[in-house]
């Protein structure tokens, strides 16, 4: 490293030492803006992924109010999607090269979008637990160290909320309606509840890149400690609803302020990342499927707009 | 006698609203199918508020029926448990979206329909009625500039895009006249202010889709072909599996509440 | 994977009357028409707005990093332009 560079990178670090955020012109080192483009590119994908599972159940959503909460929710995830797309594109790469990426697995997204939605209590679970484990994250990096993905943060908080409570609420009328709906619930919760802790990602100890997001204040709490914050929350949640916890093994720890739970089963959680999901190669076909699709659409605009620049010129000439 | 025939005229005015429900409702539920299969993430979200507006129209169309109808009917009664041949929506609305084209000329002759149409709702002599058109033709405005845009660049985009718009505008062609023939119900309603006269929108529509045909370099279809029959329940095959779909859930389980 | 064709806009947004419009994000569409539309789209949806200003990013002028001293360090050995340079006596109350 350069005597330049060095003295570059003391300042970058000064900076975010001080709590000051990093903006899209600050120099900065390469491996922070790829940590930073991995991160928000993933968690983009995520996004648009995830349109996909809750999408499944639009068109038979059992209720008209519920139909419209849920495409409501769905256009959000669209909408979140690109508030990231556009954070990241700050960063110096288009958001043809992350769709690229995405397409051809070298980016990732949440493993959680590869499970099936199969009943209507799984729309409910997603909302209140897949979306109320993001939150826990995303709203501990309202405070990340890059200004443009705070922002989007601070934006995409402010709309999820929405969405975890219309997923606690149709919870709510499963748990206390007809045994064969709180069956429903149960059901939804027990399939669901691990696939959301796995959600924070491997132990600190196992985590390839922590150590160094959380010195660049990309990441603001550790995985545990985010895990950990969720399974207290949600005890109280479940014990509402009146349903059995997943976590046979669940006890409150009085030393430590927290519950102690059982071990994530972590073969399950590489295995689906891995490849061996129930919809891994459906989610990346759907969206390769749409993308395609759309090809004739964007060239047509293309073409047009070159149709109306020459015809510009020529009345010009 | 004066009393049976209040009660006529308040069928037809509950067949009216649901009618008006069930457009909306069909077309509402086609849009959304395009979640997550928009031809980029802009245009997704773009008709996901699309979509929206029109499951919100159903809503109030058909709450406003429930209210009429009274026996603690709700509006849920009205999307879920009736058959397809109880549905009166015009076969436009209930066709598959087939690809970008496809929906975007469907759009276009509805959207122009909906601008001549709500105006004149909101004069309707039922203030119900009226409220809701006034609310839904700010909507309206919105939709049809998007879906006179879309035509423009896609008649005039590609060669490909001008055929799939050509082919989409062949294939959508015999379904727009049922929508200017107002059957004996709806003319009952017309003689008493409440109907819109359909009717006399057709000539209007023509000349402005015509004009967008004309912008985009497509041609106005010639064909002669016309299918009829929504608004009497007599519907394209597609519509059974719509609802086979759409009901599902709120069908299994009798009684439950969501 | 012709995505690239459809230009990068930047949004900004006056959330009320009286308040300046705001910046809040970025979106892509192949002209500042499409643009506005989509904005109104994106970013509105909870009425988040009463009127919508788009640009193209590329349009945009942006001061560099490099800059920065010459810009902005001139300013902070000013501090007379600020009100709070002159303390007043507590009687005369606030000015």
């Amino acid at each position: 490293m350069s005597q330049n560079e060095l003295s570059l990178e003391t300042a970058f670090q000064n900076k975010i030492d001080n709590e000051l955020k990093i903006e899209p012109k600050d120099w900065m080192p390469e491996a922070y803006r790829k940590n930073l483009i991995r991160q928000i590119s993933q968690h983009a994908h995520s996004e648009v992924i995830g349109e996909q599972p809750e999408g499944n159940w639009i068109t038979r959503a059992p209720s008209l109010r519920r139909k419209a909460v849920l495409l409501s929710k769905v256009q959000d995830e669209a909408g979140h999607g690109l508030y990231l797309y556009s954070a990241a594109e700050t960063l110096g790469i288009s958001r043809a090269e992350m769709i690229e990426a995405l397409q051809v697995g070298k980016a990732k997204y949440a493993s959680i979008f590869n499970y099936p939605t199969q009943t209507w209590g799984d729309i409910g679970a997603i909302g209140w637990l897949v979306d109320g484990a993001a939150i826990c994250n995303q709203v501990s990096l309202q405070r990340t160290s890059y200004g443009p993905y705070a922002r989007s943060m601070i934006r995409i908080c402010k709309e999820e909320s929405f969405h975890q409570r219309q997923g606690y609420q149709i919870m709510l009328e499963l748990a206390k309606g007809t045994i064969e709906q709180k069956k429903m619930a149960q059901d939804s919760l027990n399939r669901f509840y691990w696939p959301s802790l796995m959600m924070f990602g491997p132990h600190d100890s196992e985590s390839a890149h922590s150590e160094k997001s959380m010195k660049w204040k990309i990441k603001r709490e550790t995985n545990d400690d985010l895990r950990q914050k969720f399974i207290d929350q949600t005890v109280p949640q479940i014990e509402f609803l009146g349903l059995e916890h997943p976590d046979k093994a669940l006890k409150w720890n009085e030393e430590r302020g927290h519950y102690d739970s059982s071990e994530i089963d972590w073969e399950e959680f590489y295995n689906v990342i891995n490849g061996n999901g129930h919809c891994n190669r459906q989610r990346i076909e759907h969206h390769v499927k749409a993308h395609e699709e759309g090809a004739w659409v964007r060239d047509a605009q293309n073409a047009y707009t070159a149709k109306v620049v020459l015809r510009a010129a020529q009345a010009i000439a | 006698m004066n009393i049976s025939n209040k009660d006529n005229s308040q069928a037809d005015l509950i067949e009216y609203a649901t009618r008006l429900g069930d457009d909306s409702l069909i077309l509402g539920h086609r849009i959304s199918e395009w979640a997550s299969n928009g031809p980029f993430l802009e245009e997704d979200i773009a008709l996901g508020n699309v979509a929206l507006d029109y499951i919100g129209r159903a809503r109030m169309y058909y709450t406003y029926a429930a209210e009429l109808t009274g026996e603690g009917k709700t509006e849920d009664d009205f999307a879920y448990l009736r058959n397809e041949r109880d549905f009166s929506n015009y076969l436009l609305n209930e066709l598959p979206k087939g690809d970008f084209a496809f929906t975007i000329v469907r759009q276009l002759f509805i959207d122009v329909f909906n601008s001549l149409f709500l105006p004149q709702l909101q004069t309707s002599a039922n203030e119900h009625l009226a409220a809701i058109a006034s609310k839904a033709v700010k909507e309206t405005r919105y939709h049809l500039r998007r879906s006179k845009d879309w035509s423009i660049r896609l008649g005039d985009g590609t060669e490909e895009s001008h055929q799939r718009m050509q082919k989409a505008l062949a294939d959508l062609w015999g379904y727009v006249h049922e929508m200017f023939e107002p059957d004996e119900l709806e003319k009952r309603l017309i003689a008493q202010g409440i109907a819109v006269d359909t009717a006399n929108l057709k000539e209007q529509w023509l000349a402005e889709i015509t004009e967008t045909l004309n912008t985009a370099t497509l041609e106005v279809p010639e064909a002669e072909w016309a299918v009829r029959g929504g608004r009497a329940g007599h519907h394209t095959e597609h519509l059974g599996h719509l609802l086979c779909v759409m009901q599902s859930v709120h069908i299994r389980y009798p009684g439950a509440k969501w | 994977m012709p995505l690239e064709n459809l230009e990068l806009f930047e949004v900004f947004v006056r959330s009320k009357r009286g308040l300046d419009h705001k910046h809040v994000g970025s979106l892509h569409a192949e002209d500042s028409q499409h643009a506005l539309d989509y904005a109104r789209d994106c970013y509105t949806r909870r009425s988040e707005g009463v009127s919508i200003w788009v640009v193209k990013s590329s349009d945009v002028i942006a001061s560099q990093e490099d800059d920065n001293e010459g810009f902005f360090d001139p300013s902070e050995d000013k501090p007379y332009r600020h009100a709070t340079y002159y303390p007043l006596p507590k009687e005369v109350g606030n000015m």
